[in-house]
């Protein structure tokens, strides 16, 4: 029972930590300085988030390890996110069709785990919802601004929407931890949200004159480990300092 | 400061102006009176205040690029959070500091073209490079504990946009020095390893941290004037004084050693005495040799230039849009 | 300059304490979402906020500096106006 909770609630903590590192890769690039503020805010929010996430799971797997010790010292095969979010920043279309995809799921996804009987996931879930809608906001804003402003906006959003898409499926993924844990009351079974969520997805775009791919096949190995291969290029990075000076205090 | 090249002389003869116009001007300024972007004032005072702004705005955005160098490499998720944050408002910084030069009649298009171009300068610290993450707490200790030095005077400035920007940047900044100096402090009590960092970052931070006050009194040209309009409140030397005077016993309980052997404390003036800065560099950095000129401006262009679509789909949006309700208007006439 | 200039819009916030919305700076945006969005992401990052009004630059209506003596000055001899300007016995109190 620990077990399945501490994986759950290690794959939110890894799916918040992975996008806020990818997100936060931006600062300083952005395509206008406003916007450069504006991820960085989505970024420190999905690092709080990872924060708040991973302690928790430390505290559930009463181990001792904490949040850095999980963020930082796991292998490749142990990380459980999606691979949506791993996916890298590319053009401003990818990032806001990954924040999008992303922040359409996780919006309805928070304001049902807020019901959890795990009171320290519900009490994640009530901060991170508020988030989730401002997340869903910017990115829904420009996701129409790009997809009905130039020509070139227009291909470059629809290319990303149709890049990513393939990613969407794992987020609705059920395996024996989730199920187990939506029969106790505490994990949101997923199913329960893709009305919503592609709802969302349709409104934004055709708001933005953009076509959502039908579903189809789908990508999946995020949450048993199998990543994709810039992941491990995103890990050796963000682990550096505590691979190359083990056990030290910053 | 952020505005060393500031101290570089105008070379064309500023139109004759009414002598009564200017002594009036002057007559505010030195009534403390604040100076507002619609009211009159010498030409001078606008293209000092115009390049200055500008710089410093220039040096906030360029300084983004050094510490965002360790943002994905940070050690632990809670300094990987305060440096972004960081980082993050030193975007913010430019962006009120641009805003306070567009009063002035010149567009955040024309300020960013300047900077592009290689026409407008920043402040030279930004052009030397962060090799480890000591670099980081080097940073805000000494470079941002030197820009408060300069920014605290100018919230007095009496240019109005530029004083209030400068009190929203300074009470935003006070998290950015204590941060870089309480992560140096943990490095140099974790281990002797991370102490050798530490004393290896103030090695290379030291001197280009003296030298970001710009020239000494002696070969800068601007200042006097500059005084005078009160855009400047103390001389580069007095301000690199305080700011060693505040250092030194900084680093001294950090168990550091600073890296000048002519360093010595007067007891008969209270002040710590340095040595010669090395000014061949400093005009060598500010002339576009540095270790890292060209790859700030290279990746600031690449940034504008990977925006350009961005920008302009953001535009045709809303034009498109407009055109849309003139339509809908029309259509119920 | 082949850049085309993106909006200038002045930014006013209401903060916690319940004062009127007050102005804190200006962001560049191309319509009034993004406006609003950017003038939260800039200005509000420290809690400071309850309220945000955006206000294209160009809208600004200013007075002119030239006239500030006969817009302003004919107050200042209005003395009359101020609480101060009468005197109360002290035993009366507070009024």
């Amino acid at each position: 029972m620990t077990s399945d909770l501490f994986t759950y609630t290690l794959r939110l903590a890894d799916d918040a930590a992975i996008l806020g590192q990818r997100l936060g890769e931006w600062c300083g690039h952005a395509p206008t300085l406003e916007e450069d503020i504006g991820l960085a805010n989505v970024a420190l929010d999905h690092i709080g988030q990872a924060r708040n996430l991973y302690s928790y799971a430390g505290e559930v797997e009463g181990a001792g390890r904490d949040e850095d010790q999980l963020c930082f010292l796991r292998k490749e095969r142990e990380f459980g996110n999606c691979l949506l979010v791993e996916q890298p920043n590319g053009d401003f279309a990818q990032t806001i069709a990954r924040q999008l995809f992303f922040s359409a799921f996780m919006l309805p996804f928070w304001r049902k785990l807020t019901g959890s009987r795990d009171e320290t996931l519900a009490a994640i879930a009530a901060k991170a919802e508020k988030e989730a809608a401002y997340h869903l906001r910017h990115s829904g804003e420009w996701t129409i601004r790009l997809g009905d402003g130039t020509a070139e906006s227009r291909a470059r959003m629809q290319d990303a929407i149709d890049l990513l898409w393939p990613y969407t499926g794992e987020l609705f993924e059920v395996d024996g931890v989730v199920e187990r844990l939506v029969a106790d009351g505490i994990a949101v079974d997923p199913e329960t949200i893709r009305d919503e969520w592609h709802a969302t997805l349709r409104r934004v775009c055709d708001d933005a004159t953009l076509t959502l791919p039908p579903v189809g096949w789908m990508q999946s190995g995020g949450r048993s480990g199998r990543h994709s291969e810039s992941f491990g290029h995103l890990l050796s990075e963000m682990q550096y300092m505590q691979r190359a000076y083990p056990g030290m205090r910053w | 400061m952020y505005t060393q090249a500031l101290n570089a002389r105008d070379t064309e003869a500023g139109a004759v102006e009414d002598a009564d116009r200017v002594a009036a001007f002057q007559a505010r300024v030195d009534a403390e009176e604040k100076i507002e972007p619609n009211d009159w004032m010498p030409e001078g005072y606008r293209k000092t205040l115009v390049r200055q702004i500008s710089q410093h705005a220039h040096s906030e955005i360029v300084g983004m690029l050094p510490e965002g160098n360790w943002i994905s490499r940070a050690p632990t998720l809670k300094r990987k959070a305060a440096l972004l944050a960081k980082v993050q408002d030193e975007g913010g910084h430019g962006l009120y500091l641009y805003s306070a030069a567009e009063t002035l009649g010149v567009s955040r298009e024309e300020l960013t073209e300047q900077l592009l171009s290689g026409k407008a300068k920043y402040s030279s610290i930004f052009n030397y490079p962060t090799l480890t993450w000591a670099d980081i707490g080097a940073i805000g200790w000494l470079v941002d504990g030197a820009a408060i030095m300069n920014q605290i005077p100018l919230c007095r400035c009496s240019f109005g946009p530029y004083s209030r920007a400068m009190i929203r940047v300074c009470k935003e900044e006070s998290f950015h020095q204590r941060q870089g100096y309480e992560l140096l402090l943990e490095m140099v009590r974790s281990s002797e390893e991370q102490k050798e960092m530490v004393q290896d970052a103030l090695n290379r931070w030291w001197w280009p941290s003296l030298m970001m006050f710009g020239p000494s009194d002696t070969d800068s040209q601007h200042s006097a004037q500059s005084m005078a309009w009160k855009i400047k409140r103390f001389t580069n030397d007095e301000l690199r004084q305080k700011f060693v005077d505040a250092t030194v016993p900084q680093a001294h309980y950090l168990g550091l050693t600073i890296p000048d052997d002519k360093l010595s404390f007067n007891e008969a003036t209270g002040h710590w005495e340095f040595g010669e800065i090395d000014w061949d560099e400093f005009m060598r950095v500010i002339a576009g040799n540095g270790p890292c000129n060209r790859e700030r401006l290279a990746a600031r262009k690449k940034a504008h230039a990977d925006g350009a679509w961005v920008r302009e789909a953001a535009l045709a949006y809303s034009r498109k849009r407009a055109d849309r309700r003139e339509a809908a208007r029309h259509a119920a006439e | 300059m082949t850049e085309k200039t993106t909006p200038l819009w002045e930014v006013f916030i209401r903060s916690r304490t319940g004062m009127a919305h007050r102005h804190c700076g200006s962001v560049h945006a191309a319509d009034a979402e993004m406006a609003l969005q950017a003038a939260r992401d800039v200005y509000t990052r420290r809690g400071e906020g309850l309220s945000i009004w955006v206000v294209p630059s160009s809208e600004i209506i200013a007075s002119d500096p030239a006239q500030k003596d006969e817009l302003f000055e004919p107050t200042a001899s209005k003395i009359y106006r101020h609480p101060t300007f009468y005197e109360i016995p002290e035993e009366v109190g507070n009024m």
